[in-house]
């Protein structure tokens, strides 16, 4: 059975139907063509697959597309406008917080939503909150130090100009 | 991996749920966050041939003290837990319990209601439930109905929730002075199952004699345990250091664990002994500070 959804990505507003079964994760890549977003797991553990919806980060593997009806998604693609990045993504530059970069999306899109809700994290806070996203290169030290220098930046960015 | 076929219906309202499940039948699956039950369809463990999204239920997320109890809606997320400065300051058990639970996107999605509806000893909720005296409350075709925790895990994803009901809300003893719980896992990593886990709630009086006492074992048999015999040992008394290894042996003497990749019999065993130990110190700490 198809349903008709609707819903914002990145911004756009977006009409099509789905089947029951579909997951957000392949909507997003296929229907889409959104690839930034990536398969890893599969089964919610790695947090490749990470986006925002409605504000919060999910798991989009383990969503079905017909629940995002009317929900409002936010991928990789549209975390900054076309030609800059967001601070998270120069962070991650800066700091060399990827080595293949295949965990990178789905870390990028976990720490949106942990920043907003803890703008100055501890290392600890960190760790914790990136728990759910699995890196197999980096070791995470230098994916913990692009959050510390995002963090900084962002609240730099909040603060008025004097 | 993608769900075998199934057909998607929202529910708009409570009624509406109810009736589209009668309507349905026994083939029928109420979803909410999802994150048990997906993932089982995911691997064909589970193959419902209907869905009934009850996640946009309006009026069932909340967490609010109303006369001696506390209620906790069905749908609130386990981020909105995590949250809450009601439960921080009067109910850290579920602070405890709520950060070892998964990770913080899934806990964005995953619920309090289904955690417990699920019926899954390996879950989290459940031993904290057993251990604060829940009463469960459901809504299906035959009306409201109370159910005491005890009476709620019959079995291996069983509960006594019938096919047409919701469980919609959990309400549990306001804190009071001289009460307080904790909760600890053991997990080999960030998502995994408890290799075992312990949910402690205490209520002292005045002078410091435990009036009342919960103990729930996460993973540790094939239902959610009650640790009866350290319960018994402990009500009515003074809770001294000696009656807490007394109970620590028992526990590690009651509970039913199986050996597995995470780990063998004897060492959940062992681990669950500790657990209680350390569970009862910080239970006892947290109700008399």
């Amino acid at each position: 059975m198809k349903h008709k959804i609707t819903l914002k990505v990145n911004g756009e507003s977006i009409t099509k139907e789905v089947d029951s079964r579909l997951l957000l994760v392949h909507f997003i890549r296929e229907n889409l063509d959104l690839t930034g977003t990536h398969i890893g797991c599969d089964t919610s553990n790695c947090g490749a697959c990470t986006i925002l919806l409605d504000g919060k980060s999910i798991k989009s593997c383990t969503y079905l597309a017909v629940r995002a009806d009317g929900a409002e998604i936010t991928t990789i693609e549209g975390v900054a406008p076309e030609g800059t990045n967001h601070p998270l993504q120069q962070a991650f530059h800066d700091q060399h917080g990827l080595h293949c970069g295949f965990c990178t999306p789905g870390m990028i899109m976990r720490s949106i939503d942990l920043l907003k809700n803890n703008p100055n994290p501890t290392e600890e806070e960190i760790r914790w909150g990136i728990s759910g996203n699995l890196c197999r290169c980096t070791g995470y030290n230098n994916i913990v130090k692009s959050l510390q220098q995002a963090a900084k930046e962002m609240q730099k960015e909040k603060e008025p100009a004097v | 991996m993608i769900p075998a076929n199934f057909t998607y219906h929202k529910a708009t309202s409570l009624k509406d749920a109810i009736a589209l499940s009668q309507t349905l039948g026994e083939d029928a699956k109420y979803m909410s966050g999802g994150h048990s039950l997906l993932p089982m369809m995911k691997l064909r463990f589970a193959t419902p041939e209907h869905i009934i999204d009850i996640s946009k239920i309006k009026g069932l997320s909340y967490i609010k003290e109303e006369g001696d109890l506390l209620k906790i809606g069905s749908l609130t997320t386990q981020t909105e837990m995590e949250h809450s400065l009601l439960i921080q300051k009067g109910y850290p058990i579920f602070s405890d319990a709520v950060k070892l639970t998964a990770d913080p996107s899934v806990r964005n999605v995953g619920t309090i209601g289904g955690n417990i509806a699920h019926g899954d000893a390996a879950n989290d909720q459940p031993s904290l439930m057993l251990a604060m005296r829940a009463t469960i409350i459901a809504e299906g075709a035959n009306g409201k109905k109370s159910i005491p925790i005890d009476d709620f895990f019959h079995g291996f994803y069983m509960t006594a929730l019938e096919p047409s009901d919701v469980l919609v809300e959990i309400q549990i003893p306001k804190h009071k002075k001289g009460s307080g719980g904790a909760y600890h896992k053991v997990e080999r990593k960030v998502g995994d199952y408890a290799t075992a886990g312990v949910a402690v709630h205490v209520e002292l009086d005045a002078g410091g004699v435990c009036r009342q006492i919960g103990i729930g074992l996460t993973n540790l048999s094939s239902v959610p345990l009650r640790l009866s015999r350290a319960e018994d040992l402990l009500k009515g008394k003074k809770i001294t250091e000696d009656l807490i290894v007394q109970a620590g042996t028992i526990a590690s003497e009651d509970c039913e664990p199986t050996s597995d990749l995470r780990g063998s019999e004897a060492y959940k065993r062992s681990i669950t002994k500790t657990l209680t130990e350390r569970m009862l110190r910080s239970a006892l700490k947290r109700a008399t500070s």
